[in-house]
């Protein structure tokens, strides 16, 4: 007998007293719990969102689509270099520095960690937990990127982008593309059980919040 | 502390060495009411909180009620999306299948995101054995790795260090490892996270083998989630070109939309956050980003066991969150080491000597770690009884009974050192069943009363030593009812 065989009819064995007639689906889950925290106009699920992405230490900008290219710039220019996922528009970059700029897809973990700033978009944020969400679509790059360099800069369009809870944020995400909830920096409470920000992942955390 | 939980003493003698150290009990006082007092926040915060609560009790118990479909639900998911599913019946499969799967990388070296599982079957100590180093990558795991140290809570297991014992061992032990630590090193805890990036960097930046546990495994899609706060986690996740991920079968969740119970419950109880800094979620393999190999050790290891009561089951549908072990009164004092297992706490003393039985004196003394307060069953996300699991075990401790070990059903002895406490309940039994009997029992009782002495003689000295003997009044309750029907001060 395979291991696989012995962990299953040892489960089989366990559940003698679950009646055959129950099927897999039973007993039903009660899910009266809420959709959402209550109810709010976009303009207030916006400003909870940047509320709550600065408690936990993100810095928060608001921009319009005609400047989100000279915010970006003058993000990322303490930065050397600056990476960008293949897909992102090329218009939050038209103000930088072009030699600055790079997308291989092929960078070394070592080659990544030369890098000062990425800036990429994301696929949801959630404005109740002051989550970002990366699902790894061409404005967003491979995990890899938002994750060695110590700068995040992250463009959410509002409020399209915009949910209030995390019930409606896995309603927009498809579970096969790998994916990197992001609340706030990098952070421990090891020590004491006191929150620290900064540790392995990036240290300093910016969302521009662009209106469309 | 060796880093081994074996031959470790009965929780009663570790804990009365653990008490005593004014250290360790300043130490644990200060996190555990740092916590919960944010904890208790961070739940108010949420009006359906009581809802989402029964609602992941409600998915929990249903999964492990058919566990045998969800987690061949769970197996075809993630071959279908490119991983390959192994199955361990007990910790030295699951070593074994680990330690096989590394070597035929043909590395030596694994980084590892923290993980209760691979805590619970010693896998950094096989590995070593078969020559394989394993660095642990949490803050928390390293401070323990690097001090020799065993962890001693769920979610910070160097909570038992304050930042001045971290500094020194940063300062001692991080060079034999690795990068040394700064010169200057001072106690601060951003300096201290600091030394640990910078030590761990290049460990992450070169690592070809990454080892994980999973918060939650779902059946219908195959994905596998980590929930975690400093990155460590998705730099395991994703740098490796190998990932290896051993998992407790009791974490599979059977649907996507599951996950939105859990990722509301976890976080704020847990570490008080609305959300904790970063999840990763995968399925399978993604070409061009993160592992091209990814393979998933299924662990029994006790748990069909634990499945197998239907009382103590529900020890199951723990999500490790710690929340018990910050409120529990016991734990604070006595400290997470005197509890002898990965799991501390009053988790610990319902799921160890399920998971292990309770063969050995120490697995036999943990559902008596507990004054049954039920501050545990308060703040846990899906409502395990956790006093009534206590009682549960302490009675097939003391009684004996049917239980399944190892896959086979056994009939268990009564335990040895019960026995006094046996015959005191059998007496006392009788007693309730006489009436007469008890009458008469409680008279001489009030009568005597004068002579009783502070401390019980014999077998029950060692009862008495820590607790004040009740004292007896010069009238039973009984004798007063019926002398005066109540109406003494009923008028």
């Amino acid at each position: 007998m395979s291991s696989r065989d012995v962990v299953l009819a040892r489960v089989r064995r366990a559940l003698a007293d679950v009646p055959r007639g129950e099927g897999p689906e039973d007993p039903p889950v009660p899910r009266d719990y809420l959709r959402a925290h209550g109810s709010r106009t976009d303009e207030e699920r916006v400003a909870l969102l940047a509320e709550n992405l600065e408690e936990y230490r993100a810095v928060v900008h608001h921009c319009a689509e005609d400047d989100v290219h000279m915010l970006i710039t003058r993000l990322v220019s303490g930065s050397q270099t600056v990476l960008v996922p293949p897909g992102l528009d090329p218009w939050w970059m038209a103000a930088a520095d072009p030699t600055r700029i790079h997308d291989r897809a092929a960078s070394t973990t070592r080659g990544l960690d030369a890098v000062g700033s990425v800036v990429t978009g994301c696929a949801v944020a959630i404005a109740e937990t002051g989550t970002i969400v990366l699902d790894g679509s061409p404005d967003q790059g491979r995990r890899r990127i938002s994750l060695i360099p110590d700068h995040h800069v992250c463009v959410v369009r509002v409020p399209d982008q915009v949910v209030d809870s995390v019930p409606q944020a896995l309603e927009r995400l498809d579970p096969t593309r790998p994916l990197t909830w992001i609340s706030g920096p990098s952070a421990t409470s090891d020590i004491e059980l006191d929150r620290v920000e900064g540790v392995h992942g990036p240290r300093k955390l910016e969302v521009v919040l662009l209106s469309e | 502390m060796s880093g081994t939980y074996l031959g470790m003493p009965a929780f009663p003698a570790a804990a009365a060495s653990s008490t005593q150290d004014a250290r360790l009990r300043a130490n644990l006082r200060y996190a555990t009411h740092t916590i919960r007092d944010k904890r208790a926040k961070a739940v108010a915060e949420l009006d359906d909180w009581a809802r989402l609560r029964a609602a992941g009790a409600a998915v929990k118990d249903r999964t492990l009620r058919h566990l045998d479909h969800y987690l061949e639900q769970l197996e075809e998911s993630v071959a279908a999306a490119g991983g390959q599913v192994h199955w361990a019946a007990d910790a030295a499969e699951a070593n074994a299948i680990v330690a096989r799967l590394v070597r035929e990388t043909g590395e030596r070296e694994v980084v590892k995101v923290k993980s209760m599982a691979t805590q619970e079957t010693g896998l950094n100590r096989a590995l070593a054995e078969a020559g394989i180093t394993a660095y642990e990558t949490d803050l928390a795991e390293l401070i323990v790795q690097l001090g020799d140290d065993l962890p001693s809570h769920i979610l910070v297991p160097a909570i038992h260090r304050n930042r001045g014992e971290i500094r020194d061992i940063f300062r001692e032990r991080m060079g034999r490892w690795g990068r040394p630590a700064p010169e200057g090193l001072s106690d601060a805890p951003g300096e201290l996270a600091e030394a640990a990036r910078l030590h761990l960097r290049e460990k992450f930046l070169d690592a070809k083998v990454g080892i994980s546990g999973a918060n939650f495994m779902v059946a219908e899609t195959g994905t596998l989630v980590v929930v975690e706060s400093e990155g460590n986690g998705r730099m395991c996740l994703t740098l490796p070109e190998t990932l290896i991920s051993v998992v407790g079968i009791e974490k599979v969740v059977p649907t996507w939309q599951d996950l939105e119970i859990f990722l509301q419950l976890l976080p704020r109880s847990s570490t008080a956050e609305r959300m904790n800094p970063y999840t990763s979620m995968w399925t399978g393999t993604t070409d061009g980003d993160g592992p091209r190999t990814f393979h998933l050790v299924l662990l029994d290891n006790g748990r069909t066991d634990t499945l197998a009561d239907t009382v103590g089951r529900q020890a199951l549908r723990c999500i490790r969150c710690s929340a018990c072990l910050n409120v529990c009164p016991v734990y604070e004092r006595a400290g997470g080491h005197a509890y002898g297992s990965a799991y501390p706490g009053p988790i610990g003393a319902i799921l160890t000597p399920q998971l292990r039985g309770t063969a050995s004196e120490l697995d036999a003394s943990l559902p008596y770690a507990s004054s049954l307060c039920g501050a545990c069953y308060e703040v846990c996300p899906v409502a395990i009884d956790i006093p009534e699991v206590l009682v549960h075990l302490r009675e097939r401790v003391v009684q004996g009974g049917k239980v399944t070990r190892r896959g086979v059903k056994t009939v268990l002895k009564p335990a040895k050192g019960h026995a006094a406490e046996r015959a005191a309940m059998r007496a006392a039994g009788f007693a309730f069943d006489h009436p007469g009997v008890l009458r008469a029992g409680q008279r001489l009782a009030g009568r005597t009363r004068r002579l009783h002495p502070r401390r019980l003689p014999g077998p029950g000295h060692a009862w008495s030593d820590t607790r004040d003997l009740p004292p007896v009044p010069a009238e039973s309750f009984r004798d007063w009812w019926r002398r005066t029907r109540g109406e003494e001060r009923g008028k």
